[in-house]
């Protein structure tokens, strides 16, 4: 196929433009195919799910912007978005990394129980909504109802986050450098422990970024709604 | 609804508040001031399963015109009258061949003692067709029983899995239930074990509510796209169905197919739940056979009628409900409730267990409590081992052919070489209601009600 072109014995080129991306995602759902494991996918001119569903240690850079739903449900896979991505990047996402060097749109990392995502511009709203176990770090802010129910993992915000902040969070930490426009029902400020500050150092060094994590705040549920009770009703 | 230790003192029957005049008010009947009084002694709203309860128009408001001078009909034990279908043959690869046109509807492990959902799979892989997961995740139990697995995809993506996504047969999005169009899951704590827990990636013994919306897409453009994404991850092989609860029918299942859905499923408001709202169930969502000519209309209009599957649920109890509603259009229909039952959900063998929980068989809708005594609605291993997966397995399938056989006999006699062969024509209504509904005429006559 002449537009999988080998660039080195270990690298290849997708051009998005010229396989398409059926023809794409079914060579990276079949890595033995390719002729290494280190993938450039070239001219993605906004193409939805990019690279998603990917199973494999492959590392993978997407040379330009993204549509919805790129690297959705990523198990093992390593892939660095040179770009902006559309809603979902990441979502559902299992294990492996992904990283977007430029902004995300909303539901960045939703529902995804695993792996490590990293957006070093902005995400708009619902970044992390309903995350399962998955680490976000995003470099810049977040928009409205981000960690929405979120259930585990940690989200670390290195600039400021939107309205409802960790709405009818469960048991996912959150930890915010900047200001939080307004907190959602059941999410707290919580203390920083010795705990934490490791945990958070370490996130931040995972994803490439060396801020002092004494300047973050940490955030989670204070319990009160895991049982329904009449009182309550108003919180909601 | 708990109904409270029935009165026992003789003499208090009907006929003895009857004889004395006493007259029971049809607006403040004794559920509804049962009701009140619970409502002002604990604040909470009345939780419980099952669908609507109140009388609705239905199936039985309609009747068939079988064959006889200018209709021929089939020999009902020498010619043959088939069954099988095919679901989701319009993009995926890898379509499913069902062998009769009964699924088993998705209910969740959670709602649901493992033990049931091994029944269910067992039940329905004897006789040729699929089960469904839920708001849960996928079991191996129910993977293993399941020779056709349907995958559910909802907002809440407890347990949402690439893995279980690839190891299923089919890829069910759903946006709404009949019972709660517009609701999302529940399930109380009592029924938050371990297991389930570790599932839903959820504290044990929390009141869980899940999402109503999907997290990461809105409205029917936005559908377009997730549809493709799940097939890009599925490489295309496996058929996507789209569940709505019985609401906007018509423009919901429009949508359904421009957003790319290859089965659409099309849920009344008899459709049962494990827990949800009363108040939600009984007043939220049209009645089933409304639903079914709306959907049939918008995959006419669009010219993919028996193209894009469709399937109906809600209030399916017999061959004579599926075969009215394949004669209306649907290509399938799905049980729930009726499965349970044939598990042994509300056996009168347990009436006494039903008493000492303040119900009675035939009543029992607290599947919520997780107190279940037919070891079904629970997740207590002590209940749930008194269902036997391999016999409720049997007696589903045995439901699941009776029901087939009956649906199969009225085609005969309608003269139909195919179940799906039945057609509105086959049909009239027994009132008015139901003759504006389903769009037959009111027998007798050839008056359809708004044409």
């Amino acid at each position: 196929m002449d537009t999988l072109t080998p660039r080195t014995a270990d690298a290849v080129e997708l051009d998005l433009s010229g396989v398409g991306l059926r023809e794409t995602n079914r060579l990276l759902h079949h890595p033995e195919e390719l002729t290494g494991t280190t993938v450039t996918i070239s001219h993605p001119q906004g193409a939805h799910s990019v690279a998603a569903g990917l199973d494999a240690p492959l590392v993978i850079t997407v040379a330009g912007h993204v549509g919805y739903y790129a690297a959705g449900m990523n198990q093992q896979a390593t892939i660095t978005v040179d770009g902006n991505c559309g809603p979902g990047v990441a979502e559902n996402m299992m294990s492996g990394r992904v990283r977007v060097r430029g902004n995300a749109s909303q539901s960045a990392g939703a529902t995804a129980h695993g792996g490590l995502l990293i957006i070093d511009g902005d995400a708009g709203a619902r970044c992390g909504i309903s995350m399962k176990g998955v680490d976000i770090v995003v470099g810049g802010n977040v928009g409205h109802s981000s960690a929405f129910m979120a259930q585990a993992g940690r989200l670390v915000v290195r600039g400021d986050a939107g309205d409802g902040f960790g709405d009818s969070i469960y048991e996912a930490r959150l930890y915010v450098r900047g200001r939080v426009a307004s907190l959602g029902a059941d999410c707290v400020a919580k203390d920083m422990g010795p705990d934490q500050l490791t945990e958070l150092a370490g996130l931040l060094e995972a994803a490439g970024y060396d801020d002092d994590p004494a300047e973050y705040t940490r955030y989670g549920s204070a319990r009160r709604l895991y049982h329904f009770h009449t009182d309550n009703a108003n919180a909601y | 609804m708990a109904v409270g230790q029935p009165t026992t003192q003789p003499g208090a029957s009907a006929d003895w508040r009857a004889e004395h005049g006493l007259r029971e008010s049809a607006t403040f009947d004794r559920a509804t001031i049962h009701e009140i009084q619970r409502a002002a002694a604990t604040g909470v709203y009345d939780i419980r399963g099952w669908g609507a309860k109140r009388p609705l128009p239905h199936f039985d408001d309609l009747v068939f015109l079988g064959a006889s001078m200018s209709r021929y009909p089939l020999e009902g034990y020498r010619e043959r009258c088939d069954t099988d279908i095919v679901l989701g043959d319009r993009h995926a690869s890898k379509p499913l061949h069902l062998d009769i046109p009964v699924t088993i509807a998705g209910m969740s492990f959670g709602a649901l003692s493992a033990q049931a959902k091994e029944a269910l799979g067992r039940g329905a892989s004897l006789v040729g067709t699929s089960t469904t997961t839920g708001d849960g995740g996928m079991t191996p139990e129910e993977r293993g029983h399941s020779r056709l697995l349907v995958y559910q995809y909802l907002p809440s993506r407890y347990g949402m899995n690439p893995d279980d996504l690839r190891a299923a047969d089919a890829i069910e999005v759903v946006l709404g239930q009949g019972a709660k169009p517009g609701g999302g899951g529940m399930l109380l704590g009592q029924k938050i074990t371990e297991r389930v827990a570790r599932m839903r990636t959820l504290p044990v013994g929390i009141d869980q509510r899940s999402a109503s919306r999907h997290p990461d897409w809105t409205g029917p453009d936005d559908l377009t796209i997730k549809i493709n994404e799940l097939r890009e991850i599925t490489d295309w092989e496996k058929p996507i169905y789209v569940k709505v609860g019985a609401t906007r029918t018509y423009y919901d299942v429009k949508l359904a197919v421009h957003a790319g859905a290859d089965v659409v499923v099309v849920d009344g408001m008899q459709g049962g739940t494990a827990a949800t709202q009363e108040v939600f169930i009984e007043h939220v969502g049209i009645p089933t056979l409304a639903a079914i000519p709306q959907a049939v209309q918008a995959l006419q209009e669009l010219g993919v009628h028996r193209k894009v599957q469709l399937i109906v649920s809600g209030g399916i109890r017999g061959g004579a409900d599926l075969a009215k509603a394949l004669s209306l259009g649907a290509d399938a229909v799905s049980i729930g409730s009726a499965a349970l039952i044939a598990l042994g959900d509300n056996d009168p063998a347990l009436e006494a267990d039903y008493r000492a929980l303040g119900s009675a068989a035939g009543f029992y809708d607290d599947f919520q409590d997780g107190l279940d005594p037919a070891g079904i609605s629970t997740q207590d291993p002590v209940l749930a081992a008194r269902l036997d997966p391999v016999a409720g397995g049997r007696r589903l399938a045995n439901f699941l052919s009776v029901m087939t056989m009956e649906a199969q006999t009225i085609a005969r006699a309608c003269g139909k070489a195919h179940v799906c062969h039945l057609e509105p024509e086959d049909l009239v209504a027994l009132s008015i209601e139901a003759a504006a509904m389903a769009r037959v005429p009111l027998a007798g006559t050839d008056w359809i009600p708004g044409r």
